[in-house]
């Protein structure tokens, strides 16, 4: 304690030590060697050396520019309908939830108890052609005869929606729970209408959830792969696809790790737009 | 009533004996691999547990009590239980996973794996020096591989590898989906099964097949023959007929109706057959590819263990009764008259013994395309973009 007392300045720096450690242990030095691979040629048998090889990246663009943009269009869709979905959803749980909220928050994160492969193999069984989900859709009309829905775009961006949702809800809860409620019947006591008082007041006010949940949802909507291998086909894969293909199948390093940097790059630039239109100081509330 | 026991009434009975016994194996085989030694040369004990990475519909399984008579019948002969994990799916992505901790010299807590000479692993892993050799003391069997499996060029003397089984590369269909699938035009290009067929994600299955379509020769691949074939697998990828291209895991989707043909490996449909009678398996009209699946004994696996498994499986009774349940290609010379002896009606099981004009029908993948690193990326560009 003594020691402490006597050097105030530095607790602050002891109390974030484990935190930096952790990060520049897990993430700075494994991003550094990531940054090495990519720049790195030759091949598994003989073995890759090192030799500034921006070559990677220009291939990793001309190549597989196609996969990069379809991946940003999925998790944009996705994002956009988890919000969609999402907001109604934490809405009236905060509001009208009562007594039954934990109850009812718990019902959205339940089935993830289950691991993600096997909640995306579920949802394999669910949309089977044969069954009767895919039947049901038939016969109303939405689906031609010989309609289906596995192996389509719309399977792969229904299973992101659905495995990162969770993302989107609780933030968004998170953010409209702590609206103080006064401020509404203030808006209203002003003869604001009730449209007009979420417009004015709810909306802007639990607009920190909405950018969290979008960046929670959409940044690991872009790299995965685990959707558009099961619940897609070869033309719906996404850049998580290639990337997995290269890493384990080809054990293509560099080329691998090139196109995660890419990735990380495009990934970067959207959430520096969104942040620039939504405005910086709707991230930290 | 015949006196003929069904194979399956057959390994019921022989099981019921040594079930007794499985009950603290499998509990030994939970408790994980604290007990389990790692290799070294010259150790000629037995290890409690052997650990075991197989292929999905790869080894015989009673029907009723899901448990894996063979399996049952070593642990009662030696007295190791064998921890069987159906954890391959294909051969690329298995050397995936198994190839970070082996280039670290780290066990990756195996001691027998089971993978394709249609790919570049079984050569790659003895290159790398990252499988061990076989205790061939341990392996007086041996005398009963087949000859013609006997010296495969990546390893010729079979210090470090044993066949499994071999199977050939056909076509499976749903007869209550579409009508009989048996050509690789039918496959590829009729309109009635798009979207409903898979293709193999092995390049040597799938590049075998069609090359075979296109009236070319796979065990001669040329840069021109390559092409042909990747372009008019890229058509019917574009046209939105395939599906997906598969490891293994073709046999859900297919037993599901999900599919209404794909490519198919021999031995998996018969398996299926029980509980989905409509499914058929067939050799293309022009013909299909063979291979052989190697047992191989990764670093840092209990060499002995492994090597005695080995012995246990080319014995001929063994074999037969493993063979009567997966319906492959036996490598083991003698099975045939000891499945005889189990069900006679299974000598005419082609799948089994295939005919002359089956063999004639079948070939060998170029080996030397298999490691064609040009190849390999526009494969794998292929079937993941």
């Amino acid at each position: 304690m003594g020691f402490l007392h006597r050097n105030r300045g530095l607790s602050p720096y002891l109390l974030l030590a484990p935190g930096l450690l952790y990060l520049a242990l897990f993430f700075l030095v494994p991003l550094g060697f990531l940054a090495y691979q990519s720049l790195q040629s030759g091949t598994f048998d003989v073995g890759y050396a090192f030799d500034w090889a921006w070559g990677n990246y220009w291939d990793a663009i001309r190549n597989y520019r196609g996969h990069f943009i379809r991946s940003l269009q999925y998790a944009g869709i996705a994002t956009l309908l988890a919000l969609l979905l999402g907001y109604p959803l934490a809405y009236w749980i905060a509001f009208r939830g009562g007594r039954w909220k934990n109850l009812l928050l718990l019902f959205i994160v339940a089935p993830f108890f289950v691991t993600y492969l096997i909640r995306t193999l579920a949802w394999e069984t669910i949309l089977a052609d044969q069954g009767p989900v895919v039947g049901f859709l038939r016969d109303i009309g939405v689906l031609g005869s010989d309609g289906r829905v596995l192996a389509t775009s719309t399977a792969v961006v229904a299973g992101i929606t659905y495995n990162f949702f969770p993302f989107m809800a609780l933030p968004l809860y998170v953010s409209l729970e702590q609206i103080d409620q006064r401020l509404i019947e203030a808006a209203q006591d002003l003869y604001a209408s009730k449209w007009k008082a979420f417009l004015r007041v709810t909306l802007p006010l639990s607009l920190p959830g909405v950018v969290a949940g979008t960046l929670l949802t959409f940044i690991p909507a872009a790299g995965d792969f685990i959707n558009a291998q099961l619940l897609g086909s070869p033309r719906t894969h996404m850049i998580g696809n290639v990337i997995q293909s290269k890493f384990l199948e080809l054990t293509d390093y560099p080329a691998a790790a090139s196109m995660s940097f890419v990735l990380m790059a495009a990934i970067l630039l959207m959430v520096a737009i969104y942040a620039r239109v939504v405005g910086t100081e709707k991230l930290t509330g | 009533m015949t006196n003929v026991l069904n194979r399956r009434e057959l390994m019921r009975r022989a099981v019921a004996g040594s079930t007794l016994l499985t009950v603290p194996g499998i509990l030994a085989a939970c408790g994980g691999s604290s007990t389990e030694s790692s290799g070294s040369d010259g150790d000629k004990t037995l290890a409690k547990t052997l650990r075991f990475s197989n292929w999905t519909y790869y080894i015989d399984v009673d029907e009723k009590t899901k448990k894996r008579p063979t399996l049952d019948m070593f642990k009662k002969k030696t007295g190791t239980t064998v921890r069987y994990i159906e954890d391959i799916n294909d051969n690329s992505s298995y050397f995936g996973k198994i190839q970070g901790p082996l280039s670290r010299g780290q066990s990756i807590d195996r001691d027998l794996i089971v993978m394709t000479d249609n790919t570049r692993y079984p050569s790659l892993l003895i290159k790398k020096g990252w499988v061990e050799k076989l205790d061939k003391s341990a392996i007086p069997n041996i005398k009963n591989l087949q000859g013609a499996l006997a010296h495969p060029n990546w390893d010729e003397n079979r210090d470090y590898s044993l066949p499994w089984q071999s199977g050939m590369t056909g076509i499976a269909y749903n007869d209550k989906l579409t009508d009989p699938v048996l050509s690789m035009d039918d496959l590829l290009e009729n309109p009635k099964l798009k979207g409903k067929i898979t293709l193999l994600n092995e390049m040597g299955d799938a590049m075998s097949l069609v090359m075979l379509a296109n009236g070319d020769d796979p065990a001669k691949v040329t840069d021109a023959t390559f092409d042909k074939a990747l372009k008019r697998i890229q058509k019917a990828v574009d046209s939105g007929q395939v599906r997906q291209f598969t490891g293994n895991d073709y046999t859900g989707p297919l037993a599901k109706g999900d599919l209404s043909a794909c490519m198919a490996w021999s031995g998996d449909v018969v398996q299926l057959q029980p509980d989905n009678p409509n499914l058929h398996w067939n050799l293309a009209e022009t013909g299909g590819d063979i291979w052989t699946d190697n047992m191989l004994i990764p670093k840092g696996a209990n060499v002995y263990t492994a090597s005695v498994y080995m012995n246990f499986v080319y014995d001929p009774k063994i074999a037969a009764l493993i063979e009567a349940y997966i319906n492959y290609i036996c490598p083991v010379k003698g099975a045939r008259e000891e499945m005889l002896k189990i069900d006679p009606s299974l000598a005419k099981n082609t799948l089994i013994f295939p005919t002359d004009k089956m063999l004639d029908n079948v070939v060998i993948f170029d080996a030397a395309a298999l490691s064609n690193q040009k190849y390999l990326e526009a494969w794998q560009n292929l079937i993941s973009a």
